[in-house]
């Protein structure tokens, strides 16, 4: 259980980077964290020809406070923004799905970029950029864009990322006065999730995010609704995610839980 | 910028537990591989090699971290610690240590090197965890033996002990 | 919480006049551990020119080996040599089976592969990366057979067979009858049943398996390194199968192990083959497991099908019990398997007085690890069912089960108690363990928890276990699988030899050394205070070597670290061997100090005459004088310089003619039980208490005692819910990594309170008994019954998976709204993907049919296609490298075109394999005019994958796959749109070997 062989380019720039994924393409992967890369590298799962470590890019490192905005850079570990004191007060959301991710030896080193690049749909942080419909900020040697997060996830460990891109960072939208619940079941403290549901309050109703159901995750507005009418929201939306049997659990128990706990977290945001 | 090919040996230095330490690795080696055959640092164990059960967990720059999810090539320049350098000297053991031999903290012993470490880095920064906070901390290792509380009794004892002497340090 | 609890059972105890034993005092093993300085087999050194193995596995669960292409991986710089099975059989022979059948057992597939990890392949090289390089280069062609993975579905008619010796892969089936159970269910007012599933799981050490081992060519003889833990009677399995005498296989043990819980006897198939790569190489080969080999191919508790049904009187009166077992082995039966089976034979009535007793035990091979020791051993698959029938009585008959169980335990007064299958139960006090569990344990109060909990709308339930904890087997107790018959034919088999060492250097220090080859059961640290004991010293003048080296050292095919046997065997052998030296000892002081032998003591250091402590002598220099002085020893005192003990209990004979088995020495008590709730919307199991009483004999160390208790809860725990080696319908093995075999964590594991009481053994040099296995066996049962009292449910199947208990407590799931999404059907097992779609294109069906059939731009529009072969005109074979993200690999795609109908419909079947696995699929597609000059194209497939990435990416892959396939109708549809000009357009085949690539079609 080695890696298979690679070079090894340790970034000094931001451009050693773009023109190291220029030149090498999908043969190259950019080593942020490593949490999830190095152990697919340990399991030969990925072999790339290239390992560019981006972490002592200090200007990847910033997490950035803009008006209506928190931009996160590639190299900000989630240890770093779980420390960040203005957290709480400005992306509250985060603040509560981030103890979920992982665990304290894992945090320490993973980034928030790097769990959005592997972009495993039970993963903590997908669900919360896209609960909170946030953008990922790409670059390569030729252009910079940014997609947003809805955009950006298009199916189990597959982004809009092309293979000459490097993401630079995200933009979380800082949204005043707003309620926000965040609820996971997972086998274990720390595993990924069998379900996430985080919910918050918007101008038009409320909107649930949902994650480790469909293939990405998935967030929907409603306008306020109560009783049977959000029953029946909630079970069409369990039903529309296409739920799936695995080892871990059923796709009946995931919709139970989407119904229920999407129940919950409404009634909590809302009230 | 400095590209190291794949099938090459390339220096690595790093602090180790306080000292400069020196050898080759391919850019494929992990640091737990470096770390233990390489410098014959064998307390850093390897239990999974995919980050899930923490044996091979050292502190590198002040961070926690895996060492089978690092690369030997990554931490270049760094300074680390790991279980070797925890005892005050070859014959004493620490607070963390004794605590962890007084409540049968451990048996085979494989498993506590890495949780020895989370421990060291996270009492050295919270002097009061509770029970709730160490079984967070620890969530992020697997012991076989133990059934943890013992080990979770050891750090809280250690907890108390550390700050009640650092208590009796700023007091003088 | 912990705290208190903690506190009061470790808290180390180093003072005082009281004898050692019995006391928490720190173990001498630990500084080093904490240190970093432990000696485990991969810290050692190895020799210079040591070369690395690794092991290439079969991704199948049944398939026949075409052909083993090595040569690139040979060709690979750094690579010493590559073996497949062929080689391996060269130089050894197979593997002993433990039954008599015509049936062999290699530790290397020969030409048939039977479960997936199965090694098909040693690649040695410099090292371990270079080897997995070269490993990935090995081309094994297989011809996938019909798998089986469920016990009874192996026996029924029909199933594939994995060995033509054991027809209808039954391995060995022996009935048996103790009593009249038929005349008891016959007049029996009631009769109870059960089918039990009990899971398959493992202990799973943090240490995986590490084998060096060399050979020597001139005198052919072996020396291997291995962190092997026992029974010893494998080395006479290794020596036969590397054809060897047991004088030419040294097999020694490293100073410390990471944990083992009997799973590291499974190492032995290894050392064969690591030993077989030595001989062929001719330089020392070195082989550490890596996690996703041990997980998937290491060893595995047994899984088994159990009915059980009992005769009852009205009163709860268990009459006679009615076993039928089906007990799975995988795909071999290894040594010393089928012992799971019969491990319990002696206990198969558990805490109870039940006179008659039916058995019938079946083995049966399925497409599966092959399965070894594991704690518990046995214990864990009867109990379940044992336990949970109890409680099926009690809820049948009105009863509380707590009175199901005390009417029928043993009565104290009855010991030692013969059972009806002829286990000598040692001592006890039944009655009295339970009485104190119950007010320690505080009983009424988490009865009146459950009662408030309850009224107000909470699952909350409180489980009941009994168990008779086995300990110190019997060698003999396997041949019980045979017939009486058969066993005169064989010779007797019985007892249990410990060995022990106790040895006195020149300057009077002691030494001990054992065969009990500790995993971390502190084995060095009890060992010191008992002997210190014997000689009146402290434990740190004692030096404990636990190292085996079988060319040097006392050891039987008894010895390890298994069954429970060391407090009860080895421990009391060493305190025998202490005993003969001070009793030589105190020979030599009479003399010196002019008093009797029989008044001599050995206290604080010195030997000293009981009467007139004044007069005394340093032990040290006592000790040393066989070495300085033998002339002037007594004639009658003999040398103490070295005495060797061995040690066998008389109790421990063989199976009697009637099949009546004493199959362990010593049994001690457990009474369990807990408080469980269970989350309402997430039907997690919460245990709220657990009480768990234990009788072990006398205690040689408190704290290590808990320990064990403590580490065996928890071990269950995850079996009772959260761990299990699961495997798909077609032999997938799904729980590869620590991410999907969940062990329990500081989360989920809560402090139990344990509770003791001491009843010696009689049997025993120290009146101790094992202790470590218990909980294995009592509590995945006790929470199992917590949580049928919490749900009102009568099938419980382990583990307690919140997925599995909504289908059993919930109702009919809320339907989908009309016209939306559906759910999928889905039946459990069943890995297959299957979907539909459809897409529009522009052209006429005839245009889009001759892009599909078109080989030309095949290449060109396969992502990563290598490298295209068209056989013929259906036919293509190609090399494809393909991505999901960031996992990639390269494939062989094969695919073949049939029931073509131009221009309106193809189906396309392929199949794909690769260092991450392989992939068969079969779609069909239809082109259909959609009246406006385009085509519809309607598409379904239906793929599986399997190895590798179903092993440790299945949850991602399955998705992956299906947004590709997705993806991938809806750009070709683009594509077509678009026309061919711009190198675009798209070939049948392009779909096919994207779909085959990555799973592609049925065989």
């Amino acid at each position: 259980m080695k890696p298979p062989a690679f070079d090894y380019l340790r970034a000094e720039s931001v451009s050693d980077v773009l023109e190291g994924l220029a030149q090498q393409g999908g043969d190259a992967r950019v080593l942020a964290g490593g949490q999830s890369l190095m152990a697919m590298l340990n399991m030969r799962l990925a072999k790339p020809k290239l390992l560019i470590d981006i972490m002592r890019l200090k200007e990847l490192r910033k997490i950035e406070r803009q008006k209506d905005a928190v931009v996160i850079g590639a190299g900000v570990r989630q240890a770093d923004l779980l420390a960040w004191p203005d957290l709480a007060e400005a992306l509250p959301l985060v603040a509560l799905a981030l103890p979920w991710v992982g665990h304290v030896q894992t945090r320490s080193r993973g980034t928030i970029c790097g769990s959005l690049a592997h972009a495993d749909p039970s993963a903590e942080m997908p669900l919360t950029l896209v609960a909170l419909g946030g953008e990922v900020l790409l670059r390569s040697a030729k252009r910079r864009r940014r997609v947003a997060a809805k955009d950006f996830f298009a199916g189990m460990m597959l982004t809009a990322r092309s293979d000459d891109e490097l993401i630079e960072g995200i933009s979380l939208p800082v949204t005043r006065g707003s309620r926000f619940a965040f609820r996971e079941v997972a086998r274990r403290h720390g595993d990924f999730a069998i379900v996430a549901c985080a919910a918050m309050k918007i101008p038009t109703g409320v909107r649930l995010a949902v994650g480790g159901v469909a293939d990405v995750p998935t967030a929907r507005d409603w306008p306020r609704l109560e009783g049977t009418a959000l029953d029946d929201a909630l079970n069409a939306f369990a039903y529309e995610l296409g739920a799936r049997d695995d080892v871990h659990a059923t796709a009946r128990y995931r919709r139970d839980l989407v119904r229920m706990i999407g129940r919950d977290l409404i009634g909590e945001v809302l009230q | 910028m400095s590209r190291l090919k794949a099938d090459q040996r390339h220096a690595v230095r790093f602090s180790l537990n306080g000292k400069p330490v020196e050898g080759e690795a391919e850019p494929r080696m992990l640091l737990s591989d470096f770390l233990r055959h390489q410098l014959g640092a064998t307390g850093t164990h390897v239990g999974c090699e995919h980050g899930v059960c923490g044996a091979c967990t050292i502190v590198v720059d002040g961070m926690l971290t895996r060492s089978c999810l690092t690369l030997a090539a990554q931490v270049d320049g760094c300074e680390l610690k790991t279980v070797e350098g925890l005892a005050p000297s070859a014959d004493r053991l620490g607070v963390l240590q004794q605590a962890f031999r007084r409540n049968h903290a451990l048996q085979c012993g494989f498993c506590t090197a890495g949780i020895l470490m989370s421990l060291d880095h996270y009492l050295a920064k919270n002097s009061a965890p509770t029970e709730a906070e160490i079984r967070d901390l620890l969530s992020g290792h697997i012991c076989r033996c133990t059934g943890y509380t013992p080990i979770i009794q050891a750090a809280l004892e250690a907890a108390a002990q550390l700050a009640s002497s650092k208590k009796e340090t700023s007091d003088a | 919480m912990v705290q208190a609890a903690v506190q009061s059972a470790n808290s180390v105890d180093q003072g005082g006049d009281r004898p050692w034993v019995g006391r928490s005092i720190e173990r001498i093993e630990d500084a080093a551990l904490l240190s970093g300085r432990g000696r485990f087999i991969d810290d050692l050194g190895v020799l210079p020119g040591t070369l690395h193995a690794t092991i290439l596995r079969s991704p199948h669960a049944h398939a026949d080996i075409v052909s083993i292409d090595t040569e690139a991986a040979k060709r690979l710089p750094g690579v010493a040599a590559v073996l497949t099975g062929e080689d391996v059989k060269a130089v050894t022979t197979t593997l002993v089976v433990g039954v008599k059948a015509p049936v062999e057992c290699w530790p290397i597939a020969i030409d048939r592969v039977r479960y997936v990890g199965e090694p098909v392949a040693v690649v040695v090289a410099t090292d371990r990366a270079r080897a997995e390089d070269a490993a990935e280069l090995i081309n094994v062609e297989y011809r996938p057979r019909g798998a089986v993975v469920d016990p009874l579905g192996a026996i029924a008619p029909g199933a594939p067979v994995l060995h033509d010796g054991f027809p209808g892969n039954l391995a060995s089936e022996r009935a048996f009858r103790y009593g009249d159970s038929e005349k008891a269910f016959a007049e029996a007012p009631h009769r109870f049943s059960i089918d039990i599933r009990y899971p398959r799981n493992s202990c799973t050490p943090i240490e995986t398996y590490g084998v060096v081992a060399s050979h020597d060519a001139g005198e052919d003889a072996y020396e291997v390194l291995a962190n092997f833990q026992g029974p010893f009677s494998i080395h006479t399995v290794i020596a036969r199968a590397l054809k060897v005498p047991g004088n030419r296989l040294r097999l020694r043990t490293p100073p410390d192990s990471g944990g083992s819980f009997g799973v590291k006897q499974g190492v032995f198939p290894y050392i064969v083959l690591i030993a077989a790569a030595a001989r062929v190489t001719g330089k020392p080969v070195k082989w550490i497991e890596d996690r996703l080999e041990h997980l998937t191919a290491s060893v595995s508790a047994t899984n088994r099908a159990t009915t059980l049904s009992a005769a009852v009187a009205a009163d709860g009166k268990i009459l006679a019990l009615d076993w039928d077992q089906v007990e799975d082995c995988g795909a071999h039966l290894r040594a010393p398997e089928p012992a799971t089976l019969y491990r319990m034979h002696g206990n198969l009535t558990g805490a109870y007085d039940i006179r008659h007793v039916k058995i019938r035990n079946r083995v049966v091979v399925t497409n599966k690890t092959p399965t070894g020791l594991n704690r518990g051993f046995g214990g864990p698959q009867v109990y379940f069912a044992l336990e949970r029938l109890v409680q099926r009585i009690a809820i049948g008959l009105g009863l509380d089960p707590l009175d199901v169980i005390k009417r029928n335990l043993i009565d104290a007064g009855a010991f030692p108690y013969r059972t009806a299958t002829g286990a000598l139960l040692d001592s006890g006090n039944y009655q009295g363990a339970v009485a104190r569990a119950v007010e320690q344990g505080r009983l009424a109060e988490l009865k009146a928890k459950r009662d408030e909990a309850r009224a107000q709308g909470r699952l909350y339930g409180i489980g009941f276990t009994a168990v008779v904890e086995p300990s110190v087997s019997n060698m003999g107790y396997i041949t019980t699988v045979l017939t009486a018959a058969e066993r005169r034919k064989a010779g007797p088999k019985n007892g249990a030899q410990a060995t022990a060492t106790v040895g006195l250097d020149p300057v009077g220090s002691v030494t001990v050394h054992v065969a009990s080859v500790p995993q971390g059961q502190g084995h060095r640290t009890v060992l010191s205070q008992v002997v210190a004991d014997v000689f009146g010293l402290q434990p740190r003048d004692i030096r404990v070597n636990t190292e085996i080296d079988t060319a040097k050292d006392a050891w039987s095919i008894a010895s390890g670290n298994y069954a429970s046997r060391f407090a009860a065997a080895v421990a009391g052998t060493a305190k025998i061997a202490a005993q003969r030296v001070a009793g030589r000892l105190a020979r030599i002081a009479a003399g010196q100090l002019n008093v009797e032998a029989a008044d001599i003591v050995f206290a604080k250091g010195f030997v000293a005459s009981k009467h007139n402590p004044e007069n005394r002598i340093a032990f040290a220099r006592v000790a040393a004088l066989s070495h300085w002085s033998p002339g002037s020893l007594p004639d009658d005192a003999g040398q103490t310089i070295r005495e060797t003990v061995f040690w066998t209990p008389p109790e421990l004979t063989p199976p009697d003619e009637d099949d009546r088995i004493n199959s362990s020495l010593c049994h001690g008590f457990i009474f369990d039980f807990c408080g469980v709730e269970i989350d309402r919307t997430t039907l997690e199991t919460r245990i709220d208490r657990y009480v768990t009483m234990h009788d072990c004999g006398t205690i040689l160390h408190p704290g290590m005692v808990n320990g064990q208790i403590r580490g065996g809860f928890a071990q269950a725990l995850g079996a009772a819910l959260y761990e299990e080696y699961a495997y798909a319908d077609d032999g997938s093995f799904l729980t590869g990594t620590l991410a999907d075999y969940l062990l329990p964590t500081t989360t989920e594991v809560p402090e139990p309170e344990i509770i003791h009481m001491e009843t010696p053994s009689p049997f025993t040099p120290l009146g101790a008994k094992g202790v470590g296995e218990g909980n294995c066996m009592s509590t995945p049962v006790c929470l199992a019954n917590a949580v049928a009292d919490a749900l009102g449910v009568a099938d419980i199947t382990l583990p307690l998976v919140p997925a599995r208990l909504a289908e059993l407590v919930r109702g009919a799931e809320p339907p989908p709204p009309a016209g939306g999404a559906t759910a999928a059907p889905v039946r459990e097992g069943d890995r297959r993907l299957r979907g539909e779609g459809e897409a529009s294109v522009k052209g006429a069906p005839e245009q889009v049919w001759a892009m599909l059939l078109d080989p030309a731009t095949l290449q060109s529009v396969i992502p990563g296609c290598q490298s295209v072969d068209k056989i013929t005109d259906t036919h293509f074979r190609a090399d494809v490298t393909l991505g999901i993200g960031p996992v990639s690999g390269r494939y062989r795609a094969d695919v073949e075109l049939f029931d073509l109908d131009p221009p309106r419909a193809v189906t396309l079947r392929g199949g794909a394999t690769g260092a991450l696995g392989f992939g068969n699929a079969e779609g069909r597609i239809t082109l259909a005019p959609d009246g406006s000059g385009g085509t519809k194209l309607t598409y379904s497939y239906d793929a599986a994958i399997g190895g590798k990435v179903a092993s440790i990416g299945g949850r991602l892959l399955d998705g992956a796959t299906r947004v590709i396939i997705g993806q991938f109708f809806t750009a070709l549809a683009r594509k077509a749109g678009g026309g061919g000009a711009e190198g675009g357009g798209f070939s049948l085949f392009a779909v096919l070997a994207k779909i085959a690539s990555l799973f592609g079609g049925r065989r």
